[in-house]
């Protein structure tokens, strides 16, 4: 009971009021471009059927979220899955690049971070360097990777996936940095009393305690992959994917098309974080943590 | 026998192999490596390898070490350029010996117990300094001494140059991408997500219903809504601030909620026994204790707001602008251009950053974590 009155009612009001913003904005962005098609039609709707035409244009500037639901079904699960026109398919291509990347990104974020727990000369070095990258727009270099792993050959899935773990590997090196640095000095020390080598204090003490940590970085790092797999679509000339979609929807200014590609990849968002979060519950609770 | 650190040992075998596969570079043209030059550049690594290994780890073994590798390694460049692609096995040999020097320099500077304040800022400084010295070292040697193709990496100063010659055009791009749209978005962003976490503060059913939504928001990918934007307010600076707006303004909503619940209870029942009202609590307890979370998410909004001026510029500009330059350049293979806009995006990252984060340590200077404590 708490639970619908202190969650479910309030947001279903937000997201209530949401929408009907979202309609009545509808109805005034649209508008002008309604007049004129009335006008070049010599037509003169009443204001109700005027505000019907406003939410029901071809390539409305503000689409209205019946036209955005109706656009995602029908190209999610009416078109055949291998078509060009399906988010399915679209948004496949883009989540593949994502994983990839984001597997990658893991990894190096992880070596980063053991590195640079265990070699004091790279924590004072390189780690000052890696804070740094993050404050250069990495994504202005993605038009460049792209072109030019493409003049030397290398196309299609890796150049996405570059990109996809240059953007992911900076929360997971960072989180993984605390992690393996968490278990505070008495349980350390009672890994000396037991005369525990490095390695195995790395990996029965340090290794344990990050888990916590790698998990919440990698829900960051997984929404930061899909990002820089969707820009890393756009400067391919706009091939396949969400991002694909947007620019090819942007040329066109099929306006429903882009925000349907928009809610694919919203969708494809969710989905990956809530994924990582029930991965990392179940390790957590397979190692032993309390519900 | 003691020990040598093992740096030290592979940059000696590095000079030896070296020095049996001389010389350095082929001749291309009328002034290769002449052999007095060699000469130096060997004697000083082998001086250099003769100074880490006679243990000194004080002071003034590593400002020596200092100079020895780095006359070195920049006689080595000197001595590459202009004979792209020439370079011989010798040559890596001795680059790679130069820099496991440097490698060791840093451990031994690392390891230094300074005494000083001062010192140690500078050691602090000096350390990362030296890395990424390192790196446009190694980054200049190879691309010129295996002559990697220019389209592929330019050499470092070759950007260099190209910054310096490009200057007006660079700077026309900064004030269009910078100076307009990311900083217009920027505060406006932040001030209305700022202002809407008030609100949500003042009334706790639209904070409950807002907070998810919030959370859920920060993990989309917002950046998508750059061509909607474009279309809406056109080609202009506005569409780019636009998108800066929507995507500064969750982290600052989220943030801003978050720190203003992190005023104790001792402390906010202390200012209810005060009398105080709402407005006054706010302004003298909550807002500041809140501002370690709201410069949390300035500090965020910082590099989401270049990111996303630059991506929304790749969908339509006008013919300025980073986004667009880094765009139209890698179409015609002009990657030093491509190398001397990211340098400056770079640096107005970081400065941005930088500026963020000063105004924190003025503003916050009673937090712990600035303090030091």
């Amino acid at each position: 009971m708490t639970a619908l009155r202190d969650r479910i009612i309030p947001v279903a009001v937000v997201v209530a009021a949401i929408l009907a913003v979202w309609y009545i904005a509808a109805i005034f962005m649209n508008a002008p471009y309604q007049r004129e098609l009335n006008d070049r039609a010599h037509e003169t709707p009443d204001l109700r059927a005027f505000i019907g035409q406003t939410w029901a244009q071809n390539k409305p500037t503000l689409p209205a979220p019946h036209q955005i639901a109706e656009n995602f079904f029908k190209n999610t699960f009416q078109v055949k899955i291998t078509s060009r026109r399906s988010l399915v398919y679209n948004s496949w291509v883009t989540l593949s690049s994502t994983l990839l990347g984001f597997a990658f990104g893991t990894v190096l974020g992880i070596l980063i971070a053991v590195g640079i727990v265990h070699v004091p000369v790279l924590d004072r070095s390189l780690m000052p360097w890696i804070i740094a990258s993050q404050t250069i727009p990495i994504l202005a270099i993605a038009p460049m990777v792209i072109v030019v792993l493409a003049a030397i050959g290398v196309t299609g899935l890796i150049p996405k996936a570059l990109i996809s773990t240059y953007l992911s590997f900076f929360p997971v090196a960072v989180g993984m940095v605390k992690g393996l640095r968490s278990p505070d000095i008495l349980h350390l020390d009672l890994m000396h009393t037991y005369n525990a080598g490095k390695a195995q204090t790395f990996w029965k003490l340090r290794v344990p305690a990050s888990v916590p940590f790698l998990f919440t970085s990698m829900k960051v790092a997984v929404a930061a992959s899909l990002v820089g797999a969707i820009v890393g679509e756009l400067p391919t000339g706009a091939v396949a994917g969400i991002g694909a979609k947007l620019l090819a929807g942007s040329y066109y200014s099929q306006t429903i098309d882009m925000w349907s590609a928009l809610v694919a990849g919203s969708v494809v968002a969710v989905l990956l974080v809530a994924a990582v979060g029930v991965v990392g519950r179940f390790v957590e609770l397979k190692m032993g943590a309390r519900p | 026998m003691r020990r040598f650190a093992w740096q030290s040992v592979l940059a000696l075998l590095l000079c030896l192999a070296g020095a049996t596969m001389l010389p350095l570079a082929d001749a291309v043209t009328a002034l290769p490596f002449t052999i007095a030059r060699t000469g130096a550049i060997e004697l000083l690594l082998l001086g250099s390898v003769v100074v880490t290994m006679s243990g000194v780890n004080r002071l003034g073994g590593a400002v020596l070490l200092l100079f020895t590798v780095h006359i070195a390694a920049f006689m080595l460049l000197g001595g590459i350029a202009g004979n792209e692609g020439a370079a011989r096995p010798s040559f890596f040999c001795l680059l790679a010996a130069a820099w496991l020097l440097a490698w060791r320099l840093n451990v031994v500077l690392s390891r230094l117990k300074l005494e000083n304040r001062g010192e140690r800022s500078l050691q602090r400084l000096a350390i990362p300094a030296l890395f990424g010295v390192w790196i446009l070292i190694l980054w200049e040697g190879i691309t010129r001494g295996a002559g990697i193709p220019f389209v592929l990496l330019p050499p470092p100063t070759a950007i260099a140059a190209r910054f310096a010659s490009s200057l007006p055009i660079l700077g026309a791009d900064l004030v269009q991408t910078v100076f307009k749209a990311v900083l217009a978005g920027y505060v406006i962003g932040c001030g209305s997500g700022f202002v809407v976490a008030i609100l949500a503060d003042r009334v706790p059913f639209l904070r409950k219903g807002m907070l998810p939504i919030g959370n859920l928001v920060s993990a989309l990918p917002i950046i998508g809504i750059a061509p909607i934007m474009v279309m809406w307010f056109g080609f202009d600076w506005q569409s780019k601030a636009a998108v800066v707006v929507v995507m500064t303004f969750f982290p600052m909503l989220v943030n801003t909620v978050a720190g203003l619940a992190a005023s104790g209870h001792m402390e906010r029942d202390l200012m209810r026994t005060y009398a105080s009202s709402y407005w006054q609590t706010l302004f003298k307890l909550r807002l500041p204790a809140a501002a370690p979370f709201i410069f949390n998410a300035l500090k965020i909004n910082s590099t989401l707001a270049l990111i996303g001026a630059i991506v929304a510029e790749f969908f339509g500009t006008p013919i300025v602008g980073m986004g667009f330059r880094i765009s139209t350049e890698v179409g015609r293979m002009n990657i030093d251009m491509v190398w001397a806009e990211i340098a400056v995006a770079a640096v107005a990252g970081s400065v941005f950053y930088g500026v963020v984060a000063f105004v924190e340590r003025a503003v916050t200077f009673w937090h712990p974590s600035i303090r030091g404590g």
